[in-house]
């Protein structure tokens, strides 16, 4: 997968006709003189740059191969990485892209989710990006990827050998919250101290009854490290436990990546009088029926009017080509959720 | 079979013509050029070019057009092409003395060698609207009568009194020392020498940064920084949130050349030159049993004319020295971690304006949580009324 570089366009080590290079040379009091006119304004047509297969340059994609290897030989650790400038902004899933961009090659087929839906603006705008810049396979089918760039979820269907999970994570750190300091969170975890941890999960049921994380909810990984799992619902916790496939982590405006190799102990934090517990709702699925996945909700009126229904889009839909049918479809029909089409 | 109605991607790209539309404006008003842009909107093409961080006054100028006067927005864009440039080495250090000056004030000495070379600046005009700026003609304006005109009489062709002035015409002094120099050569001044060996500078847009950061990492974040939070943080070190009653011992801004040596030819080429501004703050002294009280510095250096942006800097620097001099880092200029990581505006915006992206996912995890809590709250409130009346009697 990391191999077989198709070079689409000339490597950027090699000299291209930047604009800055022909803008002409300014005298020394350039205040007094008027330059003759810049290039742009000339129209020229030559200057487009090219960019790199899957945009970054070999070099980068090699610092950050290196990171990953490290990230999956101790897992849960956060590898700092000289996470690049991306034209995307930050805090939108820079580190996902730039692990993406590291591993992707022509012969891969591209998931890209957010909020566990393919067509949620992030998710359009970043798959745009690889099919511009990588020239890449894309699918909504779970099935079908070799690589899932994921912002907020899993997928509900189960992951098999041989895919790759790619988060976006914006805050790595799962201590951030009880000390901002970098410097004291790495001798924390390079100690496992994690005693800060334990008390505020501790201090959470004491005051609510249990603990009020819902997302992001802190894990305990290989028996070693703790980890942020991004902010994906805690219910989806229990699937990284164990997963067959690869699940890699990547901060780009906190530069750091971490991984999960398959097979690899994922245990959520709690207390045995306190046992960790998903979320559940107490209707199924709208539009499918389904009664076992993760439910957003849809407002439909102004009266209090509301539906559940699947936050996975291609389990939603897998489904109900299945047969399944929720018992709001035709609710949702009208409200332009969904349109039957002919068979 | 139902099948979900998805827009995002339309919708996506409708925003792009919109944006394009809204750039544009009214379209019976002229388009601005980028030559434009780059010649009379030179201070905002130094800030882009400041915190965009590379040096490309026409590059800084698109960026401008391109996000619509949008600062942040146009850094973004110069950052997302500078990242994408090869490398083909590190150019030989700048030497500000030997700079070509086009203003160089002191608020430390009178007079001094090369003199105060006031230049063009803000500094000494009062903040009156200019409304012949609002047309549009050949001439010059914006000059002031009192000072440019030759006597009342005097009009140019188009009837305006306003004539470009008889500048000073006498050449600067060649030399022109910097006053931290002359500050060191008492040895009243802290010397700034290279660190053992003098190994290249770190590259935070090559490696991630770790803490405590050093000085070089510092300055380069610094350099990169947003101006407004830098400008904020200076201000409260001057307040009293920091301990440092500095003293501008030299502003200058002006043009000096940057050399490069090719490895095959062993000797170094002038690239062009670079307009910066450079200011050097005189801090109170420090000292010990062993070492005599000397001034401390506090440095700035900015691409193009930005004396705001290299003054809150300098500002910034030596308040960061706190742990080099063993002060109490109390305050928040004063801590690299708290600096470093929020002077970064594109960093900044994305994290902030990300927020706007979808996160009902999350959302629903809370909604579904504080939805269970009340429910079981009314529940045990509802059996202890039932109790309570009990334990009454």
């Amino acid at each position: 997968m990391m191999t077989a570089q198709t070079i689409l366009s000339p490597h950027p080590e090699e000299p291209r006709s930047g604009v800055s290079k022909d803008a002409p040379a300014r005298s020394e009091t350039s205040f007094e003189t008027k330059p003759p006119a810049s290039p742009q304004d000339e129209g020229c047509g030559e200057t487009k740059p090219a960019y790199n297969y899957a945009y970054l340059d070999e070099q980068t994609k090699r610092m950050i191969r290196r990171a990953l290897l490290k990230a999956v030989a101790v897992p849960g650790y956060q590898v700092p990485f000289g996470s690049r400038e991306m034209p995307l902004a930050r805090g939108w899933g820079t580190g996902g892209i730039q692990i993406t961009a590291a591993i992707i090659g022509p012969d891969d087929t591209l998931k890209v989710i957010d909020q566990g839906a393919d067509d949620t603006t992030n998710a359009v705008s970043i798959r745009r990006f690889f099919q511009q810049t990588a020239a890449v396979k894309t699918t909504e089918a779970t099935d079908e990827a070799t690589i899932i760039q994921t912002r907020h979820r899993i997928p509900e269907a189960p992951l098999n050998p041989g895919q790759i999970m790619v988060y976006q994570v914006p805050m790595p750190e799962p201590l951030r919250k009880l000390e901002p300091r970098e410097a004291e969170t790495r001798k924390m975890h390079a100690w496992a101290e994690y005693g800060l941890m334990q008390v505020k999960l501790y201090e959470n049921i004491a005051r609510f009854g249990e603990v009020t994380t819902t997302y992001d909810y802190p894990v305990l990984v290989n028996g070693r490290y703790i980890m942020a799992p991004s902010p994906i619902p805690k219910f989806d916790n229990p699937k990284m436990h164990m997963s067959p496939s690869l699940q890699l982590f990547g901060a780009g405006r906190e530069k750091r990546i971490y991984a999960l190799p398959p097979h690899t102990s994922v245990k959520s934090l709690d207390f045995d009088d306190h046992p960790f517990r998903i979320q559940s709702w107490t209707e199924p699925c709208g539009l499918c029926g389904a009664g076992d996945s993760y439910l957003d909700e849809v407002i439909t009126d102004d009266h209090g009017g509301r539906m559940f229904v699947c936050s996975d889009s291609h389990h939603c839909e897998t489904r109900r080509g299945q047969g399944h049918r929720g018992a709001m479809l035709a609710d949702a029909s009208a409200l332009h959720l969904v349109e039957e089409t002919k068979p | 079979m139902y099948v979900a109605v998805k827009g995002g991607e339309a919708a996506i790209l409708a925003t792009h013509d919109l944006i394009a539309e809204a750039r544009r404006g009214d379209q019976s008003v002229p388009e601005l050029s980028v030559a434009q842009i780059r010649e009379q909107m030179g201070l905002a093409c130094a800030r882009v070019m400041n915190e965009g961080s590379l040096y490309d006054l026409d590059l800084a100028a698109l960026a401008l057009k391109q996000a619509q006067g949008d600062a942040i927005e146009a850094a973004f864009l110069m950052r997302a092409y500078r990242t994408t440039l090869p490398r083909f080495g590190s150019s030989e250090p700048v030497d500000t003395a030997m700079m070509a000056i086009r203003r160089r004030v002191s608020a430390t000495y009178k007079d001094l060698p090369g003199g105060q070379v006031l230049g063009p600046t803000y500094d000494y005009t009062h903040r009156l609207f200019d409304f012949a700026l609002m047309d549009t003609p050949d001439v010059m304006v914006g000059l002031d009568p009192t000072i440019s005109g030759q006597g009342t009489s005097s009009t140019n062709a188009s009837g305006d009194a306003r004539v470009k002035p008889e500048h000073d015409a006498r050449a600067l002094d060649a030399t022109m020392p910097r006053v931290p120099d002359i500050l060191g050569a008492e040895g009243l001044m802290e010397a700034e020498v290279p660190i053992e060996g003098d190994p290249r500078p770190f590259d935070l847009t090559r490696e991630p940064i770790s803490f405590p950061a050093e000085r070089d990492v510092r300055l380069q974040a610094m350099a990169r920084g947003d101006e407004g939070f830098l400008l904020g943080l200076g201000y409260s070190v001057q307040r009293g949130f920091g301990g440092n009653h500095p003293f501008v011992g030299e502003i200058r801004v002006g043009e000096v050349s940057v050399e490069f040596v090719p490895e095959e030819l062993g000797f170094a080429v002038d690239l062009g030159d670079l307009t910066l501004t450079e200011c050097q703050m005189v801090n109170q002294f420090a000292g010990s049993k062993d070492v005599a009280p000397q001034f401390t510095r506090g440095y700035g250096l900015s691409f193009g004319h930005s004396e705001r942006k290299a003054m809150s800097m300098s500002l910034v620097d030596r308040a960061l020295k706190a742990r080099e001099f063993g002060e109490a880092a109390d305050y928040p200029a004063q801590q690299d971690e708290f600096v470093l990581y929020h002077s970064d505006n594109v960093e900044a915006a994305g994290f902030v304006e990300h927020l706007k992206l979808p996160h009902y996912v999350d959302f629903q995890g809370e909604l579904e949580l504080i939805r269970r809590i009340r429910r079981e709250r009314e529940q045990r409130a509802a059996s202890e009324q039932e109790t309570l009346p009990e334990a009454a009697e």
